[in-house]
């Protein structure tokens, strides 16, 4: 079995500062990631990205080069392809790769496993052509895929820097379909001294409208009742804005109104969790170090609450440095010095933050879906389904599932779990707290029979 | 099979090679992600849900959500997790209700 000081989850900004920050203080790193190559989602190809590719997709992304150029350091053992099934204690990781299981000893854990896209659940989402926006985005990145013909649905800053790529790209989108209304600013406007500290966020966004609006895409806001139209596949975005109801053909549809924190690998070793408010998302307890109410593993980056990619960072390698510390491998009076820096350059990118999150708040119609809406894509169970049980008594996610499947198909609760709990919190008149969440157990992803016969050492096997 | 994708394709230097779909030949990139290149090649519907057989396709693209799952060489995978081979094989899950599916 591989041993090491520290194991990383997650090859994305976090996780691939956190290794170099870990290295570099004399610890053995192994950092597992689930993609062939380095970067996470928001790096998604960076090395292979040249070109004209990399044109479109713009400076920011660029930089992510020099945080996979860090990972050739000594110390470092990059596991791609490496998908993580099982946490325990000790810590004991098992993963498949290759089509074999592995297993990795090691004294600390950084999970920096980043975020997935909001579950956005409308009439029509599960149709072939609906895709998230963050999956237009890896197209592009990984692949060099556009949408020809298509709408975006939803809401936040990603909304608009895909589609100010598509512009770039020369194949902009039809329509920008946003659910933000003229109260948002408003109530976000409160924030705004604060943000200043981001100026270059508000600046950025700024040209990234400017460009949108350059390209005559026409822009929806305010919008309500959205749903996809479409028997087989998706055809029409319809929805209402401005008193007015309104149809757009369309292949593709883009949904987005923000991401929230992956939370899987965290649960499944029971890390706690508590609802934030800000962010209408349940998000791991974590302190300023990223240590949680489990010892020995740090979360860091979007993992432990939405900041974005240059704070998950910053974040990263202020965990590395408290594993260090941790490990005897620096002073805490050293780890400090380290980490004064780091720890004002992080709080200037979230500086940011709560105007976003007031400027571009979730889609109600989303976080409330009518009766016949799909909520859990797996197994086809509708917001009715979930507000039925709840008439019968069923108090929880956990039970939801033993009513109607809820959560238990392959996805394992991803694209649900937010919206299942919202649903039982409203019909039973209790907060998302009291209602809780999916208990997640390993395997937190599938995992085959074979893969588990063809491990290294089966004496040793997690699946007693 | 419709030859009009719903998806353009900026021009990569990678060579094609022929895979198959459900029975029908493809030329996709070699080493690129299967469920871009099967969208980029026209291939609208990856499978049909066990429930209720209702056409599924690449929802996230990133390992997560699962719409992608496909038979390769015997085993149901992620389509997003895998990078094009030749001679690929490549078929949708529950074949019998996807007799009636078109690409």
């Amino acid at each position: 079995m591989r041993n090491c000081d520290l194991a990383i989850i997650g090859a994305g900004p976090a996780g691939m500062a956190a290794a170099a920050e870990a290295a570099q203080q004399g610890l053995s790193v192994t950092l597992l990631d689930e993609q062939n190559r380095p970067g996470g989602q928001i790096y998604r190809e960076v090395d292979r990205a040249g070109g004209p590719r990399g044109a479109i997709l713009g400076q920011e992304y660029l930089h992510g080069a020099s945080l996979t150029a860090d990972l050739g350091a000594s110390g470092i053992t990059h596991l791609s392809g490496a998908v993580v099934w099982a946490i325990e204690e000790g810590f004991r990781i098992s993963f498949i790769r290759d089509g074999r299981g592995e297993q990795l000893e090691a004294a600390r854990v950084i999970l920096a496993t980043g975020a997935l896209e909001r579950p956005m659940p409308l009439p029509g989402w599960t149709l072939p052509g609906v895709m998230t926006a963050g999956a237009a985005q890896i197209l592009l990145k990984q692949s060099g895929v556009l949408p020809r013909r298509a709408v975006l649905a939803g809401c936040g800053p990603l909304l608009y820097l895909i589609a100010a790529q598509m512009v770039r790209a020369g194949t902009p989108p039809l329509a920008l379909v946003e659910t933000q209304t003229a109260g948002s600013p408003m109530a976000a406007s409160r924030h705004l001294p604060g943000a200043l500290r981001g100026w270059r966020y508000l600046a950025k966004g700024l040209k990234m409208l400017a460009e949108i609006k350059r390209a005559g895409v026409p822009r929806y806001t305010g919008a309500t009742d959205i749903a996809v139209a479409g028997s087989t596949r998706a055809e029409a975005v319809t929805f209402r804005s401005k008193g007015q109801a309104h149809r757009i053909a369309c292949d593709t549809v883009l949904l987005h109104h923000g991401v929230v924190p992956n939370t899987q690998a965290a649960r499944s070793i029971n890390v706690p969790h508590v609802w934030s408010e800000a962010q209408q998302c349940f998000v791991p307890e974590t302190g300023p170090w990223g240590e949680t109410g489990k010892d020995g593993v740090l979360i860091a980056g979007d993992g432990a609450g939405i900041s974005g990619a240059m704070a998950a960072e910053y974040a990263g390698r202020i965990a590395a440095l408290k594993a260090a510390e941790e490990l005897g491998r620096i002073t805490a009076a050293e780890r400090d010095r380290l980490a004064a820096p780091l720890f004002s350059r992080r709080s200037r990118e979230t500086a940011v933050r709560p105007f976003l999150d007031a400027a571009y708040p979730p889609y109600g119609g989303a976080l409330r879906p009518a009766d016949s809406t799909i909520v859990c894509r797996c197994e086809e169970v509708t917001a009715g389904d979930i507000r039925s049980f709840a008439k019968l008594g069923c108090l929880g996610p956990n039970q939801a599932k033993a009513f109607g499947r809820a959560g238990m198909g392959p996805c394992q609760g991803r694209y649900c779990g937010l919206t299942v709990t919202a649903l039982l919190a409203e019909a039973n008149g209790q907060t998302p707290d009291e209602t809780g969440y999916y208990r997640i157990r390993p395997p937190i992803k599938p995992v085959t029979l074979g893969e588990l016969a063809a491990m290294e050492d089966p004496s040793a096997t997690a699946a007693e | 099979m419709k030859t009009d994708s719903p998806f353009l394709e900026l021009a990569g230097d990678a060579p094609r090679v022929r895979v198959w779909f459900d029975g029908q030949p493809l030329d996709l990139p070699a080493g690129a992600n299967l469920a871009a290149a099967l969208l980029a090649a026209g291939v609208q519907v990856f499978r049909h849900t066990p429930v209720s057989g209702a056409p599924r396709a690449p929802f996230c693209m990133m390992g997560a959500c699962f719409e992608c799952l496909v038979e390769v060489g015997g085993r149901v995978q992620q389509a997003c997790m895998l990078d094009v081979e030749e001679g690929m094989r490549i078929a949708r899950p529950h074949e019998a209700e996807a007799d009636h599916a078109e690409l």
